[in-house]
């Protein structure tokens, strides 16, 4: 230790400029701030990769946990976008009097045919009726011993694509049933109702889930804080001992649940667009069956937002309950 | 520097570590704090840097009244004392330097004055060889000496050491009582708990005597 002496009255005897220098150096100003949280920020996240398998394995189960509701939310816009085509493949049967003529029967048909939200109309005279019906029912001995033909002619209207909703097919049936010729106009919602019934508990069940979830990674996320805050508890000890700030110690650890909430929520983005991927293939091949130009959506770009901000803000606040129930009790003795 | 005026520290279950101690320590002395263990050295000390509180009297630090500082005020108040510990308490992921230099990183330092300053440090204590060196790899003077780097660091008025020399051979705890010397002559007030009478005994500072709670040596009434 000889010869330190002079290093030591050196440093103290400088106690005016030292003193100028601590105030420069420690001088808070926001640039210095700043840098503090960007250094913070980017230590946590070498922190993460130091400790690869664990880090993945946690990630993973943010992933997959914010991967079910919203994975299921894309399937329902999808199924949402299928049911949209069905339901202008709904049709109104137009039951016309049964004194109407051909000729007025087709006038009318063609009048309709120039209405908006109407696709096309098809004229079925009571004859042809009578034809098919003796064809599919089986009944046709009995039907030619009839001795007038007790069917009408009907007018079968398509509704326009345009034309969606139960709403807008039951606002048109009113519309039509109100043609002088027409003695019944009938639609059949029933199943497109229970459709929509079922879409609508489908869309419920999403939210329901994503609740759920999401208090899962809440809960995962604050669970892991907490043993990483016990784990370090005697970095904590010290670290209070030469005056560092509860905002200082805390500061790490709410970066470190920010970067599980992100990466979880990058994780949950792959793992829906595997999914579509692996879906799309199967589902391509059905919709050619029906002849149909659907294609499987890919998560939009508000999903993946929304996917990204829910998953850092729920790591945030996870390790935020953590931080703020378990630091307070760490104090040295 | 350090003023007690009747201060009692009695624990939950009525054990009473220290009663009606009144001492004062001027700016820039140099004191040992003696007693056999269990007298309330380490209680007297961690009032001071307000990691107990008092059950009774009143501490005045900087002129400052401890019953004052809040709980959000304390790591400002400890960073103002430098702590050295018998068992160093350091931290052994981290390299010397990253030891020393975690005051400055708390405060807030820049990164050059911070490594000005922790090679300072070392320098001062002989370490600046192993700056890049994880504490498990030195000796246990020289662990010493980095936790005292790392008390200095931060250029405090006041230094608190609690058995220093506790797990070194003689030689090496004379060395260490030489460092705080060195501090003491350029105007730290230094506050050292210890029982190593014999090597307390060659040294021409202040003794404060605590036995069972009480000072019986060094304190004023």
């Amino acid at each position: 230790m000889i010869g330190h002496n002079r290093t030591v009255r050196e440093q103290h005897e400088g106690g005016g400029r030292g003193a100028s220098v601590r105030r420069r150096g420690a001088s808070g100003g926001p640039g210095n701030y700043l840098a503090r949280h960007l250094q913070t920020f980017f230590y946590a996240l070498g922190q993460l990769s130091l400790k690869p398998f664990s880090t993945l394995m946690m990630v993973a189960v943010i992933g997959i946990a914010l991967a079910m509701p919203a994975g299921l939310h894309v399937l329902l816009r999808n199924v949402q976008q299928v049911l949209g085509g069905w339901d202008s493949a709904a049709q109104l049967s137009l039951f016309l009097h049964h004194q109407t003529g051909e000729a007025e029967a087709l006038a009318l048909a063609a009048q309709l045919r120039q209405r908006q939200g109407i696709g096309s109309v098809e004229y079925i005279s009571s004859m042809q009726a009578m034809a098919e019906f003796q064809r599919h029912s089986g009944f046709g001995e009995a039907l030619s011993a009839l001795e007038e033909n007790p069917l009408p002619p009907v007018l079968v209207v398509y509704p326009a694509i345009e034309l969606q909703g139960p709403e807008l097919l039951a606002q048109l049936r009113q519309e039509l049933s109100a043609e002088q010729a027409v003695e019944i106009a009938q639609l059949d919602m029933q199943w497109v109702k229970r459709l929509y019934a079922l879409m609508d508990i489908g869309q419920r069940g999403v939210w329901v889930l994503a609740a759920m979830f999401a208090l899962g990674v809440l809960l995962v996320v604050g669970n892991t804080i907490r043993l990483a805050i016990q784990n370090r508890r005697d970095e904590i000890i010290i670290i209070k001992l030469i005056g560092g700030t509860d905002a200082f110690i805390r500061r790490p650890f709410l970066y470190t649940g920010f970067w599980y909430g992100l990466l979880g929520g990058v994780v949950a983005l792959i793992l829906i667009e595997l999914a579509l991927w692996l879906l799309s293939g199967p589902v391509n091949q059905l919709a050619l069956l029906y002849s149909s130009e659907f294609r499987l959506a890919r998560s939009d770009l508000l999903t993946a937002a929304s996917l990204l901000g829910g998953g850092l803000l729920l790591g945030l606040c996870g390790s935020w309950l953590a931080v703020g129930r378990h630091l307070r009790a760490i104090e040295p003795t | 520097m350090i003023r007690f005026t009747d201060v009692s520290k009695r624990y939950p279950g009525g054990y009473e570590a220290l009663s009606n101690l009144s001492f004062h320590l001027a700016q820039g002395e140099m004191a040992f704090l003696t007693g056999h263990s269990g007298a309330g050295k380490s209680t007297l000390l961690k009032l001071i840097a307000l990691i107990e509180r008092p059950s009774g009297g009143q501490v005045v630090v900087h002129g400052q009244n401890l019953a004052k500082v809040s709980r959000r005020r304390i790591p400002f108040h400890r960073r103002n004392i430098g702590i050295i510990f018998q068992d160093h308490r350091l931290l052994f992921d981290r390299t010397v330097f990253d030891n020393v230099a975690l005051p400055l990183v708390i405060a807030g330092y820049s990164r050059e004055e911070t490594g000005r300053r922790v090679r300072a440090a070392l320098d001062k204590v002989g370490l600046l060889s192993k700056e890049k060196l994880y504490p498990i790899t030195l000796s246990g003077g020289e662990q010493q000496r980095v936790g005292i780097a790392r008390a200095v660091i931060n250029k405090p008025a006041l230094l608190l050491a609690d058995e220093p020399t506790g797990n070194l051979d003689p030689e090496l705890s004379r060395e260490i009582m030489g460092i705080f010397e060195q501090f003491n002559r350029v105007g730290v007030t230094v506050l050292i708990a210890s029982h190593d009478m014999a090597l307390i005994e060659q040294m021409p500072h202040r003794m404060l005597r605590l036995e069972q709670g009480r000072l019986v040596l060094g304190g004023e009434e």
